[in-house]
């Protein structure tokens, strides 16, 4: 069991997926308004993380390689469907505050990025103890998020109030609020030299900066069709060099033989 | 009238980025020059465009007659990612200059969340056929203006001497909220 134990802080601490691997970013700008909403995002995340990581772990032989996308992607919005009623039905509120955000979880990347990075070459008990580890990360991300703009901006923390209306901010529980909390924190984190994305330098040809010593393969699948487009170009063009050295080999070969002959 | 207010409000008052929080991604990464910037920008107006043409006709003439609705976000993630695929191989085709400017973006285009929002916020607002294309045109038109202007205001960052912990993506993100209140002035339009 201590490779599960890894696997969970792995995802909370190491590379937790909000503050050090900045990836999700459009829940955890959207729905941060409350704590709870927040809170409520999260878990919904951890819940299709743990069902889509064990799924694909259990099919990952099953699936063949050269449709693994579009195959993670059906599962997981299969989960997403599973999980968008199942709110709608026992808890409205949320579903009415989460909106469209909840079917837009298929696209969130943390998702597809396990699925690629650990599921699809895990057993299943790691596979979910890190769907788990790597849900509750972003839970933790989006309640932090969600606390500094409620306090800033409605003078409570989960619903409750405790500073008096007139000193409340109101711009931090709108749109801007949310990029300028989210500027702060990187801000503090590079500040006190905390490991995160933010404070590597990197090039910026791949969309996760071509760091991939560090990457886990999480930032974006897409890179991979890229990286390999590119080596099946250098494979080819060696193989053509290959190819030409060979012929050449060839003609010169058969010119010395003609020329041996001629002397004979 | 009702189509000028979808186009107001689709492109300005409620932009995609900086008030839905769609798309914060490609909006964050690659909006480094105003050159890729303008690209990333077209190929998701193209994209969006046809999603919304395509998905609009499979909801109401498949999955309605089949009462299938919850089918709808399996459905349009798989319309939207075979559409992707679909239109790079079209475009490799037909037309291989707009496909080496805009090739690169297309791949990245299927995570965004941009696509499957519009797409599922058409249904939900209960568009017709006309209003659905031209909100999801307006609303990546909103995309293109939004990545572009801050592709230009980062390409003068590079010059400013910002503070060591700012550098990099806390500006930015400064920038996108400055840029937010901007767009909050657009609300009293509609």
């Amino acid at each position: 069991m201590n490779s599960c134990t890894e696997r969970l802080k792995n995802g909370i601490i190491t590379e937790n997926p909000t503050f050090v691997m900045m990836l999700g970013m459009c829940p955890t700008l959207a729905v941060t308004s409350s704590a709870v909403n927040g809170l409520g995002m999260g878990l919904t995340t951890t819940v299709v993380l743990i069902l889509s990581n064990a799924f694909i772990s259990l099919l990952r032989k099953v699936i063949p390689d050269k449709v693994r996308i579009p195959g993670f992607i059906v599962i997981v919005a299969s989960f997403v469907t599973m999980i968008q009623l199942l709110l709608k039905a026992y808890l409205p509120f949320l579903d009415s505050a989460l909106g469209v955000y909840i079917p837009l979880i298929v696209v969130n990347c943390i998702i597809l990025g396990r699925a690629e990075a650990y599921a699809s070459k895990n057993s299943v008990v790691p596979s979910i103890f890190d769907g788990l580890g790597m849900g509750l990360g972003f839970t933790f991300g989006l309640t932090c998020i969600g606390i500094c703009r409620e306090i800033l901006g409605a003078g409570a923390i989960f619903g409750i109030e405790f500073i008096p209306d007139d000193f409340h901010i109101t711009f931090f529980v709108l749109a801007p609020g949310a990029f300028l909390v989210l500027a702060f924190l990187t801000a503090i984190q590079n500040k006190l030299q905390m490991p995160s994305a933010t404070n590597v330098e990197k090039d910026d040809s791949l969309s996760c900066g071509g760091d991939c010593a560090a990457c886990t393969g999480a930032s974006c699948v897409a890179n991979k069709g890229i990286i390999e487009a590119e080596r099946a170009a250098a494979k080819a063009a060696k193989a053509q060099a290959a190819k030409e050295a060979a012929a050449k080999a060839k003609a010169a070969k058969e010119a010395k033989a003609a020329a041996e002959k001629k002397e004979d | 009238m009702n189509l000028f207010v979808i186009i107001i409000s689709s492109m300005l008052v409620s932009n995609v980025v900086l008030s839905q929080f769609l798309g914060i991604c490609p909006f964050l990464g690659v909006s480094k020059k105003v050159g890729t910037a303008v690209g990333m920008g077209a190929a998701v107006t193209f994209v969006i465009t046809i999603a919304c043409m395509i998905t609009y006709p499979i909801y109401y003439g498949i999955l309605v007659p089949l009462k299938l609705e919850y089918l709808q976000t399996i459905a349009f993630i798989l319309i939207i990612a075979a559409l992707v695929q679909f239109v790079e191989m079209a475009l490799k085709k037909f037309m291989p200059s707009l496909h080496a400017s805009l090739g690169v973006y297309l791949p990245l285009i299927t995570t965004n969340c941009a696509v499957l929002g519009v797409a599922i916020n058409n249904i939900s607002d209960g568009y017709n056929f006309i209003e659905s294309v031209v909100c999801g045109f307006c609303t990546a038109v909103g995309f293109l203006i939004a990545i572009t202007i801050l592709a230009g205001i980062r390409e003068r960052i590079e010059y400013n001497d910002v503070p060591k912990s700012f550098k990099g993506t806390p500006i930015v993100l400064v920038t996108a909220s400055l840029m937010a209140i901007a767009f909050c002035g657009f609300a009293g339009l509609v």
